[in-house]
This record gives structure tokens, C-alpha cells and sequence, in this order.
């Protein structure tokens, strides 16, 4: 009777953790998706796709929805002022700088990118974004 | 009810069909009343300017290298059908500038100009060893493009972009002050003239012949005013970086892309005023202080024509042909990209306008004379650049006095011509 009991509550439990974790995840979407319109839109337009030989697309990039967090994490950080190829092609404009984005928002507005229009990567946990922020203080310090 | 459904059907098959048949008609293009357009080339990679010769010969400069590693592309059309057929190239630096003088091909790099001589059958001569005529000039990333022209003295313009948005201290900053006074102008953000017959020039054996222009792609030689015309990109990111004086809809419409004849010495403002097209007057910017409403100096060059922002003018074409009707005798078309900054709003351009002129001056008209190039259904708007399917660029006039632009997304060159 009570190990059902204590069956039920956690089974009920696990539901509702389920829930709280889904709707923080469409919710922390939700909140990359505003970032992105505010921060991203203007130069990487709408639908991801950037403009051609000015400003990189994130839709289908490699870069963007490859492993290396630390770099996409630094770029949105410190903007973006060199030339350097992209899927075989170059693009020419600057990239401002976000200095004022916390681990959570980039880790928000990183899920978003990678996530949508042709893009299936891996969302970015808040944690992520802090150890990259760390190691690539490490790395300008050198 | 079966028949009703089929009948339907039927109707809007034909429709469609009509609609399909009615854009291939002009290559998807829509033109004045009488004009009709084909593609003479198709996918021959990024093409920027064109040049063509007395027989008719294009040359197209590409900003990439194609397949084959090319990036000066000779099309010929030999069987006269209106189409190229005799496709070959040479060069192996990107680059947007080509001019056709005589017999001496001249093409630029984004650091260089180099200098052809073709035979009396448009082969070039030497392909491999161009004579360098003016090379060091600065590139970096941002409007890197040199684009070039010639007046009737055998002089080159060449036209060197400034390598920022605003001479902000950080370039593309939110909030970010401006340079004062703006160190980049020394060296970029204006026109500077070579005399065209010298080899190996730089910077120091030319002159800055105009200041104050962002970039410029698009630039002509007005023969009838004997002056330079060129076109101007505004500056962007108004709202982007000044959000609390210019709104997403502010933005989408300042600064105005502006067409300037130039005299030597002119300074068109930038960075320190944009144009407003509505309040028709030069604004200081904000990274210089300015609020939306403070007028810049009083001497800086008002524009001849000012167009909606963003929209990307690439190439200038005064006509001097004689197929085309007569109101377009001596007025100038210019080529629109279209707009990326114009975001969250949809995109405008994608189109070629045309600028009437009297008596060599501009008339402060335009209107679209040839649009549908970004070959969307019914004119609808892009709201993202890359998927404009074409994007106008560069523009020349054939020998029959047809006119031919370029495309440098997949590299279509469309002839328009003009029949009664």
C-alpha cells in the first residue's frame, strides 16, 4: 500500500519535472528566438541564411552547428573582424561585439541558431557557455 | 460536380501555364512597353562589371574564380542569335572593376588594376603578363571593391571604399563615437584618378579627386556633361546602434543611396552627414553628435538624385545608343543589388532604374525600368537576400545599342533590347 503510494508520488513527479524541463527548454527557445531579433536579425536575416558576401549565414554553416561551442561562444562575445573562409565562401562585414549577453542569453540565443530553419545541432547549456567563456579567457591571456 | 472540379483545374493550369510562359517571354523580367529581354549567359559564376567591345565581345570580371579558376570570362555570341556561344577566360584574382577602351582591357583586383591588349579579334594578348598600372591600394574585408572608369583624357577613377560603416573608433558598435576627424579618408572613402598611360602607380602618382564617399561600385563618365557621376551606399544600422533616436521603420528608409556628379575636390559628407530624402537635407550622424535633425557644413555636395536606402546601386550606365527610344538618349541606368539592412522590414531593389538627364543634368526623377529579378511570384518581397534569385550588378551597352546586366549570385547576363 505504501510503497504504491510512494510509487505514484514519484511517478507523478518525474511528470511534473518533465513538464517544468520541456517548458524551460521552450521557454529558454523562446527567449533565444527574442535575442536573435533584437542582436542577430538585421545582418543574418530572418530565415539564418546571412547575405551573400557580406554577412555569414548561421542556417546549415558548418561552423555553427559543428562541436566547437568555445569559438560560436567567443564570436558572439567579442563580435567577429577577420577574413576567413566559411563553406568555401568569404564574407566582408564586421560583426559587433556582445559584451553584455550573460552565459544564459547566449546559451539561449546558441540553442535557438542551432536548432532552427534547416539546423539540427545540439542545444548549449548555460554551463557550456561558462566554461567556454573561461577557456577562452585562458587562451587570450597566453 | 466531377466536370466542375476538372474544369477548374483546368482554368487554373492554364493560368498558370500563361503566367509561366508570359515571365520566360523576357527571361522573368518586366520591361517598359516594346522592350524585350533574354539571357545572353547563365551561370558563369560571381559576375561583377562588364565590359563589352565594338564586335559585340562581353567580358565579365568575377569576384571569385570559377571552376576552371578563372575570373575574366570572354563570351562571344558568333552565330548572332543573341546568346553567347563561344565562352573562354583567363586571370586568377576576384575583383569587380572591368573598362574596355579602344583595344586595352582594363580589370581590377581589390588591391590592383591591370591592363590588357586585345587583337582585332577581342583575344587577349597577354594574358599572363597584364602591365600593372596601379597596385597597394587598401583592402580590408569591407568594400574592398575597385571599381573603375575612364574619362575621354585616357584617366582611370578608381574608386576605394572606406573600410567601415561609420568611422566609428570600434567600427559597427552600439552607441560608439566617431573619429574626429576620420583618419580613414586619407587613404579610402573617396575616388582617386590615375593617369592611365603610367605603369605601377600607387597612391602617391594619383589624386583624390572626390572625399566623403562610403563606397561606390557604381561609377560613369556623363560624355555629354564630361564629368563623373558615381553612386554612393549609405551608410547602415541606424536604428542598430542608435535605437533610441531612428525606430526599425526609420532605419529601413535612412539614409538615402545617393547619385552625385562630381567635380574634382567634392566631399560628400561621409561619415560625419547621411542624406535624409525626406527632410531633403545632409544629417549629422549620430556617432558625430547628431540627433536625426541637425543639419552637417553647408559645402558638402548635395546629391543629383537620391533613391530609397539600402537598395545597393552597382553599376552606372550613361545610354548613348540610338535603339533605345529617345527619352533615354544620355540619362544613366543604374543597377540595384537590393537591401539586406532594410530588416525586419522586407527587402527592396533587385531592380534596374533609369535616371532621366537634360541637357546633362539630372532631371532628380527616376523609375524602375527593368525589375523581376529576384523572381518572386507577383513582385513579392524578399524579406531574406539570398533569396533573391538574381541580383543586378554590373551594366554596359552592346554595339546595337541593346544594354546587358550582369548577375552575380549565379552569374546570368541579360540583354535587353528594344524593337518597335
Amino acid at each position: 500500500m505504501g510503497n504504491s503510494k510512494i510509487r505514484c508520488f514519484l511517478f507523478g513527479a518525474i511528470i511534473i519535472m518533465l513538464f517544468v524541463s520541456i517548458k524551460t527548454q521552450a521557454q529558454n527557445l523562446e527567449n533565444g528566438k527574442k535575442i536573435y531579433q533584437t542582436k542577430c536579425l538585421v545582418c543574418h536575416q530572418s530565415d539564418g541564411g546571412g547575405v551573400p558576401n557580406m554577412n555569414a549565414p548561421l542556417d546549415g554553416a558548418s561552423n555553427v552547428i559543428g562541436n566547437d561551442i568555445a569559438r560560436l561562444v567567443k564570436i558572439i562575445k567579442n563580435g567577429f573582424n577577420e577574413r576567413v573562409e566559411l563553406d568555401g565562401l568569404y564574407y566582408s562585414n564586421s560583426m559587433t561585439a556582445n559584451p553584455d549577453l550573460t552565459p544564459a542569453q547566449i546559451s539561449d540565443v546558441l540553442s535557438y541558431i542551432r536548432t532552427s530553419w534547416s539546423n539540427k545541432a545540439t542545444k548549449v547549456t548555460t554551463v557550456q557557455v561558462q566554461q567556454a567563456i573561461k577557456g577562452n579567457q585562458k587562451t587570450s591571456a597566453k | 460536380m466531377g466536370h466542375m472540379k476538372k474544369g477548374i483545374y483546368l482554368l487554373l493550369l492554364s493560368i498558370s501555364i500563361h503566367f509561366l510562359a508570359k515571365a520566360q517571354d523576357n527571361a522573368g523580367l518586366t520591361l517598359p512597353t516594346g522592350f524585350k529581354a533574354n539571357l545572353f549567359a547563365e551561370n558563369i559564376g560571381s559576375a561583377r562589371h562588364i565590359a563589352i567591345s565594338k564586335n559585340g565581345v562581353v567580358f565579365a570580371k568575377l569576384n571569385r574564380a570559377d571552376k576552371q579558376g578563372r575570373t575574366i570570362i570572354r563570351l562571344a555570341d558568333e552565330n548572332k542569335d543573341g546568346v553567347s556561344d563561344n565562352i573562354t577566360g583567363w586571370a586568377n584574382y576576384g575583383g569587380t572593376g572591368i573598362y574596355l577602351t579602344g583595344n586595352a582591357l582594363y580589370a581590377s583586383s581589390n588591391e590592383a588594376v591591370f591592363k590588357y591588349e586585345l587583337d582585332s579579334k577581342d583575344e587577349v594578348v597577354n594574358p599572363l603578363s597584364p602591365i600593372t598600372v596601379v597596385s597597394g591600394l587598401i583592402s580590408r574585408r569591407q568594400h574592398e571593391s575597385k571599381s573603375i572608369t575612364f574619362d575621354k583624357t585616357n584617366n582611370i577613377y578608381v574608386n576605394i571604399g572606406a573600410y567601415s560603416n561609420a568611422c566609428q573608433e570600434k567600427d559597427r558598435t552600439p552607441g560608439g563615437k566617431g573619429m574626429m576627424p576620420c583618419p580613414i579618408l586619407d587613404s579610402a572613402g573617396g575616388i582617386w584618378k590615375f593617369d592611365a598611360s603610367k605603369e605601377n602607380q600607387t597612391y602617391g602618382d594619383g589624386k583624390r579627386y572626390a572625399t566623403g564617399l562610403r563606397n561606390v561600385i557604381g561609377l560613369d563618365w556623363n560624355p555629354q556633361a564630361n564629368k563623373l557621376y558615381v553612386a554612393q551606399h549609405g551608410r547602415d544600422q541606424l536604428n542598430t546602434f542608435f535605437p533610441s533616436l531612428y525606430t526599425d521603420a526609420q532605419n529601413a528608409e535612412l539614409p538615402a543611396e545617393t547619385f552625385y556628379e562630381i567635380n574634382e575636390g567634392d566631399n560628400a559628407g561621409w561619415p560625419y552627414v547621411y542624406y535624409d530624402n525626406f527632410q531633403h537635407k545632409k544629417i549629422v550622424s549620430p556617432e558625430y553628435g547628431g540627433d536625426g535633425k541637425k543639419e552637417g557644413a553647408s559645402d558638402i555636395k548635395n546629391p543629383a538624385v537620391a533613391f530609397p536606402a539600402h537598395m545597393a546601386p552597382m553599376g552606372v550606365l550613361f545610354y548613348t545608343g540610338n535603339q533605345f527610344p529617345a527619352k533615354y538618349k544620355n540619362g544613366a541606368f543604374i543597377t540595384f543589388h537590393g537591401s539586406w539592412n532594410r530588416a525586419p522590414l522586407p527587402q527592396e531593389g533587385f531592380f534596374v532604374a533609369f535616371v532621366p538627364f537634360k541637357n546633362g543634368k539630372a532631371t532628380g526623377e527616376w523609375e524602375i525600368f527593368a525589375n523581376g529579378f529576384a523572381g518572386t511570384v507577383d513582385g513579392a518581397k524578399i524579406t531574406s537576400t539570398r533569396n533573391a534569385k538574381a541580383r543586378p550588378c554590373g551594366l554596359a551597352q552592346g554595339p546595337d545599342g541593346s544594354i546587358y546586366v550582369s548577375d552575380d549570385t549565379k552569374g546570368s547576363i541579360f540583354k535587353i533590347s528594344y524593337q518597335k
